[in-house]
């Protein structure tokens, strides 16, 4: 048995009163791809940043290649062969991408730094992950989210590293990249690279690792080889618990009154034509690739965009919201769950209590002043009805996990009471358990007569959710499936334009 | 440090600030009572003049606090007050004051507009319309102190006492429980740390961003007209450059108290001990009479003491 | 080239602006177009250029130096006392003035990164400490610079070349395409050169701009986020150092006012600005500013020539100002994804 090349003896770190890691023995074989698996809060995403460098555990040792090691930063780790490629990218917007992939180390003549064997060196990286259309001149800013992932793969892949560790790294990237990514730890596997691989998707874990960890509440729980267990025991292992059908049961299809027409939206060069119907009562999800307008044709229903043309009719009323302030104060109340929830949906150093009422003001005033009980009852309500784990309402909503984060955006939407609620990737990033609310959460929400859409980029939950999916390409729909045409086989050929089957 | 660890994170300034402002009683009473024998420091007439003086720099920076709150930053108050002076001297009578703080409200809707609708970084906006107004003062005035006076209600709210306190500290209080009031128990103070805090999370929350900040440069601009109103009530007349000497302190007031720079965090009563410790501060100094060079150095030392304290930020880990 | 164009559209939008405005003051100027108002014209603009340079290193962090008028108020007052004797104590004046501005900015970088404060706070009280040494050493204007530095350093290279007896006295050949070329001029360009360029070549340049851009992923890619800091700040106080240097050379006095290192610091941000410098951080650079501070002054030479009533100026200076950083906002106007709009 090969020796492990990463070895942690009782780590142990906690976050002002949040225990994320206790105690955890964990090793990795050299040359081996290894799953991290886990709910969010599990410890994965810390144990990860204690084996880049990027956090220092308060208790516990870490071995490199047997030797002991305690790294204060990234470029320590980096340096001893530890390369991290995270969930939010590393790179720097502002320069090019020649200089983010030799960034902290470049070739240098003189001292300074040597910008033609820089771009060389760049034109070899980005060959290798087989993005040669990437001009290293180009500003990083200027590419797609699944470019500017390969373009950290390529980086990492710079840095020789003895130990690759990936953090949902394929999360944005397209099919053909997804397969390159493969194709490339496959390779690194056979120079003795060790891969530790972070992904909530199960069939990519499956396809590419020969080792799995699985944590639970910030403890190492087992570490088996593929095949040795059913992917229901892995779920039971990351949950602790049986688990139920993922899914709730979805009601037969009908037909229902629309509540949102959207004929023919236009915007800029994102949007060329859209037109469904959305109704109450059912959740229409919205597929395709990445990128074909799918958030845009939700922030126009919104009110964020400019310049949308076409016609819309919701709730019987014409036009759209100018604004997200008249969309979720409208005659139809629409709220918006944006993609990212750290920027977009909430504000991290305010207190749960204070996100949660961020947007329902009004309905939480008495005259002109906050009634203090009426806040606190919104709070109660809110905290309960989306079974919010947290110490209490005044504690920042940093503090929570990922998931419950989720669900603070959510129940600080449900609290305005909408009518048309829209989705944006809700369940990017957050752990089975909660994931699994959510699903039922939206069906009764549902069920109450509300409109969803919804958007996901994971094909198994717009199969199991929708009663409806439309299906997006280039800015328009291309497709519509119903009940039990939704398969994922009409979904992937749908998304690629691929002629109606018969 | 423990006993200091032991308490609340947002507390940790008020109590610092605090301290501090013992601390500077201490030195200046030592000071006093070894070269002349006396304490003015702890007489109640004393500080209740210097309070009074205070009260100046206190409602500007009420205002500036609104401000500074959503991560803004406002450098036309200078102008503002002593454009609000002027047009108060100038109009006279029961006018006065009115006008006053009409001016305050249009500079404020000026630099709310140029900040939300435009966009432009509210540092350079809020010096633009700090030179402007300040070109059009000279202009108006040319270049000399206007010969008008102060109205009586004007004088009488600089420097009447009622029950031996200062009607001006009652303005100051009268500013502080509203913007204590609009920070606590409105949903406009709600936004307003929201803004602050993330304005975009704020914005797709269904806030109105810019109705946010226009009110908050419109409180700062009043906030300075009102300073105005008083400083030229005290000083019986309106002056060139009056309002000069109140901008860095405002800023170094509404920090030491507390509140972030970079908006979202901070306490109105934060604020309130900042003013205090300034005027203190300033006025142990000027007993022992030293000169502006040594003045300036303690000055910075002080602010950049205070702040190493509690001020210090969060370690970049990702 | 066509990605630089496209990332630099305000720098190019900056310079433009410049050329049209500076050549409508030649064209206007009676004398213009002359070696004799291009040479006054350059002097006025060394200090305000240099300031500018010096405030783009913490504005490309995302941040503010709010002691940079004052430190260069410092320098100057220090350079004032020094300047003077035979040309070793000249030069070695010269070494210990632009060693304090770097060492002002040393500490400033020290107090912004270990003491964990922020860099406009921090500055805002470290200004008032660079003004307070500045009063002590100068309480009242005054000094004793060396004359014939004065000339040399404010006029042609011819006359540098003369007063120094170098080149045949300004008259050599090789010399000749040169000698009207104002010296402050040629200051400016040897600090691009010299200074500017190398250190945005080097790794810690770089960590300065992906500071501005992305700390975070600047850290994570491992980055020297600390040194870089407080290079940068070292670097502004430097250039800080040689505003006052050469301030205390065209003044041939040193001057501890408060109010003007107040105004030179406000002036110094709205340069940067000018020159398509974000506040944000991340683009931009020294030239930008450069142009930017240019613009500044141009637009305070049109005033003599145009014969404006000088009780107008300061609300003409204010209404440019303001007018000019609108021409951005145009951009924020026609947004189509308002979302971009909000950080």
């Amino acid at each position: 048995m090969t020796a492990p090349i990463v070895e942690l003896t009782g780590i142990s770190k906690h976050f002002a009163g949040i225990r994320a890691l206790e105690g955890v023995d964990f090793a990795a074989r050299a040359g081996s791809i290894h799953a991290i698996l886990g709910e969010n809060g599990a410890g994965k995403s810390t144990l990860i940043k204690i084996i880049a460098g990027v956090l220092r555990p308060d208790r516990g040792e870490i071995r490199l290649a047997g030797a002991p090691v305690s790294f204060a930063s990234p470029a320590q780790a980096g340096a001893a062969g530890i390369v991290c490629m995270f969930q939010e990218l590393s790179l720097i917007p502002d320069l090019t991408v020649a200089d983010n992939i030799s960034i902290a180390d470049p070739p240098r003549r003189f001292g300074l730094i040597d910008r033609r064997a820089q771009h060389r060196r760049a034109e070899e990286l980005l060959a290798r992950v087989r993005c040669e259309d990437v001009d290293p001149r180009a500003p990083l800013s200027s590419l797609s989210l699944s470019r500017r992932q390969m373009v950290e793969i390529a980086k990492a892949l710079g840095r020789v590293p003895r130990v690759l560790i990936l953090d949902e790294a394929t999360s944005a990237l397209t099919a053909k990249d997804v397969q390159t990514v493969y194709d490339l730890l496959g390779l690194l596997k056979a120079d003795g690279v060790t891969s530790l691989f972070i992904s909530h998707r199960m069939h990519e874990v499956e396809a590419l690792c020969d080792t799995l960890s699985v944590f639970r509440n910030g403890r190492h729980v087992e570490t088996f080889a593929k095949g040795s267990r059913s992917d229901a025991d892995i779920v039971r292992l990351m949950i602790g618990r049986e688990v139920e059908a993922l899914f709730p049961p979805k009601p037969a299809p009908r037909l229902r009154d629309p509540l949102v027409t959207v004929r023919d939206l236009g915007w800029e060069d994102r949007l060329r034509g859209v037109s469904l119907n959305l109704g109450r009562g059912e959740i229409l999800g919205l597929g395709g690739l990445d990128g074909q307008g799918q958030k845009e044709l939700m922030l126009a229903l919104f009110g964020v965009l400019r310049g949308v043309e076409g016609k819309v009719e919701i709730g019987g009323r014409q036009g759209m919201a100018s604004s997200p302030a008249s969309a979720k104060a409208g005659h139809t109340r629409i709220a918006l769950v944006p993609e990212d929830r750290k920027t977009e949906g909430l504000m991290l150093s305010l207190s749960i209590a204070d996100n949660l009422v961020a947007a329902a003001y009004d309905r939480i005033c008495t005259g002109p002043l906050i009634d203090t009980a009426k806040a606190a009852k919104l709070v109660e309500e809110g905290m309960i009805a989306l079974r919010i784990k947290a110490g209490s309402p005044q504690d920042a909503v940093s503090t929570l996990s990922g998931g419950n984060q989720q669900k603070v955006v959510i129940a600080k939407w449900l609290a305005v009471g909408p009518e048309v609620i829209l989705l944006n990737d809700p369940t990017r990033g957050i752990d089975v358990g909660t994931k699994q609310e959510i699903y039922r959460l939206m069906r009764e929400l549902a069920d109450q007569g509300k409109a969803i859409l919804f958007y996901s980029s994971d094909y198994a939950e717009l199969i199991g959710c929708c009663d409806r999916v439309a299906v997006l390409y280039d800015g328009r729909v291309i497709r519509e499936l119903t009940g039990e045409e939704i398969t994922e086989e009409a979904l992937v050929s749908a998304s690629l334009n691929i002629g109606q089957a018969a | 440090m423990s006993a200091l660890a032991s308490i609340r994170p947002e507390n940790k300034p008020l109590v610092i600030a605090a301290g501090f402002i013992l601390l500077i009683l201490l030195v200046g009473t030592a000071y006093t009572l070894a070269t002349t024998g006396t304490a003015p420091l702890l007489q109640p007439a004393y500080l209740m003049q210097q309070l009074q003086i205070g009260a100046f720099l206190g409602i500007c920076a009420a205002g500036m606090m609104l401000v500074i709150l959503i991560g803004h930053i406002d450098l036309s108050i200078p102008w503002t007050l002593t454009a609000a002076a002027m047009v108060a001297t100038a109009v006279g009578g029961g006018w006065a004051i009115p006008a006053a703080i009409a001016v305050g409200v249009a500079v404020g809707l000026v630099n709310g507009c140029g900040v939300a609708w435009l966009r432009i970084p509210s540092m350079i906006f809020t010096l633009g319309v700090d030179t402007v107004l300040r070109g059009l003062m000279v202009a108006q005035t040319g270049g000399f102190a206007p010969p008008d006076t102060a109205t009586p209600l004007m004088l009488a709210l600089a420097k009447d006492r009622v029950a031996g306190i200062p009607l001006a500290l009652f303005v100051w209080v009268l500013v502080s429980l509203a913007v204590v009031l609009l920070l606590t128990r409105t949903t406009f103070g709600k936004a307003l740390y929201a803004v602050g805090t993330r304005e975009r999370a704020a914005y797709l929350s269904g806030i109105r961003n810019r109705a946010v900040v226009v009110g908050a440069f419109v409180g700062s601009a009043v906030c300075a007209a009102l300073a105005g109103v008083l400083l030229a009530g005290y000083s019986a007349k309106a002056y060139q450059g009056m309002g000069n000497s109140y901008l860095l302190p405002a800023i170094a007031a509404v920090v030491l108290g507390g509140t972030h720079i970079l908006g979202g965090r901070g306490r109105y009563a934060g604020t309130l001990l900042g003013v205090i410790l300034i005027v203190l501060l300033n006025s142990v100094l000027s007993i022992m009479q030293m000169p502006e060079a040594f003045r300036q150095i303690i000055y910075g030392t002080v602010i950049v003491g205070m702040l190493l304290v509690y001020g210090r930020g969060n370690r970049v880990t990702a | 080239m066509i990605w630089w164009l496209r990332q630099s559209w305000t720098f190019a939008g900056a310079l433009v602006l410049f050329v049209a405005l500076f050549t409508l003051y030649n064209l206007l100027h009676p004398r213009g177009f002359s070696t004799a108002v291009l040479v006054q014209n350059a002097n006025e603009s060394v200090a305000i250029t240099l300031l500018a340079m010096a405030q783009t290193l913490p504005v490309l962090m995302g941040g503010l130096d709010l002691s940079v008028g004052a430190v260069m108020t410092l320098t100057s007052c220090i350079a004032s006392e020094l300047l003077h004797g035979g040309p070793v104590e000249i030069l070695l004046g010269m070494a210990v003035t632009l060693a304090a501005g770097a060492m002002f900015g040393f500490a400033n970088g020290l107090i912004v990164v270990y003491g964990r404060i922020q860099p406009i706070i921090a500055t805002l009280a470290t200004g008032a400490i660079a003004i307070g040494l500045a009063l002590l050493i100068r309480p009242k204007p005054g000094g004793n610079v060396d004359d014939d530095l004065n000339w040399a350093l404010t006029n042609t290279v011819w006359d540098f070349a003369d007063t120094y007896g170098l080149a045949d006295g300004g008259d050599a050949t090789w010399l000749q395409p040169f000698v009207n070329i104002p010296v402050p001029l040629i200051l400016l360009f040897g600090v691009v050169v010299l200074v500017w360029m190398p250190f945005k070549r080097c790794v810690t340049g770089r960590t300065v701009y992906a500071i501005g851009s992305a700390e975070g992923a600047a850290f994570m890619s491992g980055l020297p986020i600390q040194r870089a800091k407080i290079a940068a700040f070292t670097l502004a106080g430097f250039l800080a150092g040689c505003g006052g240097l050469y301030l205390a050379i065209q003044t041939a006095s040193g001057n501890a006012d408060m109010v003007q290192a107040g105004a030179y610091t406000l002036n110094s941000i709205a340069a940067v600005v000018l020159g398509g410098t974000s506040l944000l951080g991340g683009t931009g650079g020294l030239v930008a500013s450069l142009v930017g501070a240019f613009i500044l002054r141009v637009i305070s030479f049109y005033f003599r020539i145009l014969d404006i009533d000088p009780l107008l100026q300061p609300l003409v200076e204010g209404l440019v100002l303001l007018a000019a950083v609108s021409v951005g906002a145009i951009h924020a106007l026609r947004i189509k994804n308002r979302l971009e709009l909000f950080r």
